[in-house]
């Protein structure tokens, strides 16, 4: 049971982060989900000093405001002439190491460190349980089936307006499309899920759950929807491969996820390669006849 | 009822003033050019014009209103290369968007949006290509992509940031063409143009803008060789010299 437990948890942070990721390489904004990976540790530890408790409620919302506030933050440099890389650079390693300072000036006697938060550490999930409606599951899984249910929500509500906002953000402000809410409801939803997953794989390997997947998925999709289960598959499937392969070696599970969804992205790229390859050569033989 | 009218418009990037004190009116059912050299601003004018600019000051009216998004009456067809074609979606999915507007929040296109955005993509000549990934579409395709969307709409008013930009001929004459047949369902149209050899061809009105609007009227009156001295200043002996002097007016 404790195994199938890490699993799930494992394949909920690949399905969750595989969705989440898909509008994140379409806006070309995977770089602010590295950023957000990082601030939503400021929010976490705001939360802890202003509620004094480790309640996952409050740092889910600690993470969102820092997420929204990080995403803010950009855009106001941006938009004041800063390049957008550069922006993004400054404001979170600025709130990154804000967050390092709070947690070890008013949060070192806590379950808060470091090094737990850009780790994680799926291993223990199992034993962190919460009961509702009878049903007793390890919190992990409860925060992130909530988040999963959130941003599958935000995206049946804003699906087609998200879609054209990222394809062509020109023609959707001229009709009426509201832009700016969709990119910070957007950006919130990325919050989510980077603190959902936190607890599992850890902020940094977040990013990789977040970005892997889809981009792989972008590979070889057609459409968005393609894209959208492409990313959830390779997603799950990079957490399941990670998890038996740390089990072999008995090393970092989440280590090994991320490195499954580097192995996946690779075998996909060389194979949409040998594909291509193989299409090219087929037409310049047909020509040729 | 005028189509447009520009009072004072004043637009600045980065502090850098790039449109001042514009003014222009223009009469409905006109097909009209927006020409003038490169970093005049005539991009600028438009996204000022559909209030995509925060550093803007002046009035801007779109059939004697301030121009509201919601009300669908502008047709926007932006510069092809201001999206990434690599979006994973085809042809007619494309030119659905148009639709969004009308289908409102929350809601899936219907199946009249969807008939409609099909008779759009037929009107551009596209029909076959409905279900091809964009990806996939040469430059002229793309762009004629782009014009159904924004039919598709069916807009009162459209403004095209140089819909003529790398196409081929058959796209350029199907474009005009429909352009054209829209001027005689009596809307208006904006064209942000580049070859000015075609100017007077095309278009029966024409504003002339580098920095600010330094005439604009109709075509014939417009589009002379002083003014268009005034407008291009030296790049335009250039442009005669290649072209041969005379050729353009």
């Amino acid at each position: 049971m404790i195994e199938l437990w890490v699993i799930i948890t494992g394949l909920l942070v690949g399905i969750t982060c595989g969705m989440a990721g898909v509008f994140l390489i379409l806006r070309k904004m995977s770089m602010i989900a590295d950023a957000i990976s990082h601030t939503v540790l400021f929010g976490i530890v705001m939360a802890f000093i202003i509620t004094q408790t480790l309640n996952g409620f409050w740092m889910l919302l600690g993470a969102a405001v820092a997420g929204i506030l990080t995403a803010y933050l950009v855009q106001l440099l941006h938009s004041s002439g800063i390049q957008q890389d550069a922006a993004i650079g400054v404001v979170f390693t600025t709130l990154f190491a804000a967050g390092v300072l709070l947690i070890t000036l008013f949060a070192s006697h806590v379950h808060l460190d470091v090094e737990h938060i850009l780790m994680g550490e799926i291993a223990f999930v199992p034993w962190d349980k919460w009961t509702f409606f009878a049903i007793t599951m390890p919190k992990a899984v409860w925060i992130l089936l909530l988040v999963l249910l959130i941003n599958i929500g935000f995206l049946l509500l804003f699906f087609k307006e998200m879609k054209l906002a990222t394809f062509d953000s020109l023609y959707a402000a001229s009709i009426g499309v509201p832009i700016l809410f969709l990119h910070y409801g957007f950006m919130t939803s990325i919050s989510f899920t980077t603190v959902a997953a936190f607890d599992s794989v850890g902020a940094i390997l977040v990013v990789a759950m977040l970005i892997g997947p889809a981009a792989t998925a972008n590979l070889i999709s057609k459409s968005i929807k393609q894209m959208f289960l492409f990313s959830m598959l390779y997603g799950g499937a990079a957490a399941i491969i990670g998890y038996y392969l740390a089990k072999f070696w008995d090393t970092s599970i989440a280590g090994m996820m991320a490195t499954a969804v580097g192995l996946l992205f690779i075998m996909t790229l060389c194979a949409q390669k040998f594909m291509d390859y193989k299409r090219k050569a087929l037409v310049s033989k047909l020509e040729g006849v | 009822m005028n189509a447009l009218t520009v009072e004072n418009l004043s637009v600045a990037y980065d502090k850098k003033t790039v449109l001042e004190n514009a003014n222009v009116t223009v009469p409905s059912g006109r097909l009209t050019a927006i020409i003038g050299p490169n970093g005049a601003g005539k991009s600028t004018f438009l996204k000022a014009i559909l209030n995509q600019l925060p550093n803007k000051v002046g009035k801007v009216e779109i059939l004697g209103k301030l121009f509201d998004p919601k009300s669908l009456v502008v047709g926007y067809v932006p510069q092809r290369n201001a999206v990434d074609w690599d979006f994973p979606t085809n042809a007619l999915d494309i030119v659905l968007m148009g639709r969004y507007g009308h289908t409102g929040l929350f809601k899936r296109p219907s199946k009249q949006d969807k008939l409609l955005a099909k008779q759009a993509l037929e009107s551009v000549g596209m029909q076959d290509f409905a279900q091809r990934s964009i990806g996939q579409l040469s430059g002229g395709q793309q762009q004629r992509v782009f014009l159904a969307r924004a039919l598709a709409q069916n807009a009162n008013i459209y403004f095209l940031d140089e819909p003529f930009a790398g196409v081929d001929a058959a796209t350029e004459k199907t474009i005009i063409d429909i352009l054209k047949s829209l001027r005689e369902q009596g809307k208006s149209i904006f064209v942000v143009h580049h070859d000015l050899q075609t100017v007077k061809e095309y278009f029966d009105y024409t504003i002339l803008l580098n920095k600010t609007i330094l005439a604009s009227g109709a075509t014939e009156e417009v589009f002379t060789p002083e003014q268009l001295q005034k407008t291009y200043g030296g790049k335009l002996f250039m442009m005669q010299d290649m072209l041969g002097a005379n050729s353009l007016c």
